[in-house]
């Protein structure tokens, strides 16, 4: 019976863009973050390695994403996470929440979340905080 | 533009009006599918495809890609996008990515429903790229002018090719990766497959209307389309003008011999037949109470009923 009547909520689905911006070429992580949130029943649209912001901007405007999960492991993510919030701004998207996952030095964090960053996931981060945290921060 | 596709994707009532009130405005765009198995390169060849158009013609184009959605939690991973990143940065290219969501046949539910927006919103070219399953991908055919079978060297064997559905859909074959051994063999397996089936593809294309019958089979065959079977290296592009070039050839044969309307009307009747079986399923689980379909459920688990005589007395209480 539930999965009779359900189809309603169930046709809107989170969709999560999960980028990996910068140089670095190591991808592991972010694709068992795109994996765990496709068990989780959300749609990932995942872009492959070195994406620039404005390719990210483009991609998550186009894809109508409710998320961004930039994954970065060089160390420019100080750099790399304001230019996606400001192009995601610019595009008119500044409801979509971005979240950062790689290396991120416990200095970085509070400027990172000033910007306006959502979560921030350092290594050893369990993918259902993650999940949990995602699906709070869309459904509100 | 996306919102609104986002809506039509979870047709919601919004989508739904936007559609009725686009309708009118659709029917110019020339809808390409791409279908194949899935590491055949379907991905790569519609972005060579769609960097062609941008280059030589200066088309705006639409890609629907879609990717299979977890039969178990729902979710998907959509990746088609990794392999299209030469288009980004492109405004006369929009790529949009969809899961499944639990339909068989290659596309989503309302993959047809995207198009149509990407249609009025004055696309010229429309790439709808199938999930890659296999065998059973033959909806695409429906939604498509021109349907696109990709092939690799080196993915099963000649009995692969005789089987039914996927290659009598095509109306051009590419094998791609064609820099690979063995690409003399999938083109030679392919090439007495068509011999065989190509009578069969015939009826495919009329759909049960059958073309006027009084003309004589000879000037039949020679209006026929027969599928070249092309060779492409998506990777760096080889072959990608000589297929862009098919494609053109392929459309103007259809709007010449009557085929794209004779095309638009079943797609169209398919449509109509699908959004009924929609409506009519809406009406009967409003119709229906929830305990009394359960208690019937129930009966069949409990084997005091079958699942036919269920369906009469759920029809027949509808009636009621």
């Amino acid at each position: 019976m539930a999965e009779r009547k359900k189809r309603s909520e169930a046709d809107r689905k989170i969709r999560v863009l999960v980028a990996k911006p910068g140089l670095d070429g190591h991808d592991r992580g972010a694709k068992v973050v795109a994996r765990a949130l496709r068990d989780a029943g959300m749609e990932v649209i995942y872009t492959g390695l070195r994406q620039t912001p404005e390719m990210i901007a483009e991609a998550a405007l186009q894809e109508d994403v409710d998320v961004v999960g930039l994954s970065v492991l060089s160390g420019a993510h100080m750099a790399l996470t304001p230019r996606v919030l400001e192009l995601l701004k610019a595009n008119g998207q500044s409801h979509v929440k971005v979240f950062v996952g790689g290396i991120v030095p416990d200095e970085d964090l509070g400027h990172l979340k000033e910007m306006g960053v959502a979560g921030i996931y350092g290594p050893g981060a369990s993918t259902e905080d993650i999940v949990r945290e995602i699906k709070l921060a869309v459904t509100g | 533009m996306a919102r609104l596709l986002s809506h039509v994707e979870n047709d919601s009532p919004q989508g739904r009006a936007a559609l009725i009130e686009l309708y009118p405005h659709t029917g110019r765009a020339h809808m390409i599918g791409v279908t194949g198995a899935p590491g055949t390169g379907k991905s790569s060849l519609v972005n060579q495809l769609a960097l062609h158009y941008r280059r030589t013609e200066g088309k705006r184009i639409a890609i629907v890609a879609v990717d299979p959605s977890s039969p178990f939690s729902g979710g998907a991973v959509l990746g088609d996008r990794v392999r299209m990143r030469d288009l980004s940065g492109d405004s006369g290219v929009f790529i949009r990515s969809m899961a499944s969501r639990g339909s068989l046949g290659g596309l989503a539910q309302s993959t047809a429903g995207l198009a149509q927006v990407f249609d009025a919103a004055g696309f010229d070219k429309i790439l709808i790229e199938t999930v890659g399953a296999g065998q059973g991908e033959v909806e695409v055919a429906r939604l498509a002018h021109t349907t696109l079978v990709v092939e690799a060297p080196g993915l099963g064997d000649d009995i692969q090719a005789i089987k039914a559905g996927i290659l009598e859909i095509a109306d051009i074959l590419v094998v791609n990766k064609a820099d690979r051994p063995g690409v003399e063999n999938t083109e030679k397996a392919l090439r007495s497959m068509l011999e065989l089936a190509h009578p069969v593809q015939r009826t495919f294309m009329h759909h049960g209307l059958a073309m006027s019958v009084s003309s004589p089979k000879e000037d039949t065959l020679e209006n026929m389309w027969t599928p070249p079977i092309l060779r492409t290296v998506a990777l760096d592009g080889q072959g990608i003008p000589e297929l862009a070039g098919w494609i053109a050839r392929h459309e103007t044969h259809l709007r010449q011999s009557g085929d794209w309307m004779v095309r638009e009307r079943a797609r169209l009747e398919v449509e109509l037949e699908t959004l009924v079986r929609e409506e009519l399923m809406g009406r009967f689980r409003e119709e229906i109470p929830d305990n009394r379909y359960e208690e019937i459920l129930e009966r069949v688990v409990q084997k005091n009923l079958s699942p036919w005589e269920a369906v009469r007395i759920l029809m027949n209480g509808r009636l009621n």
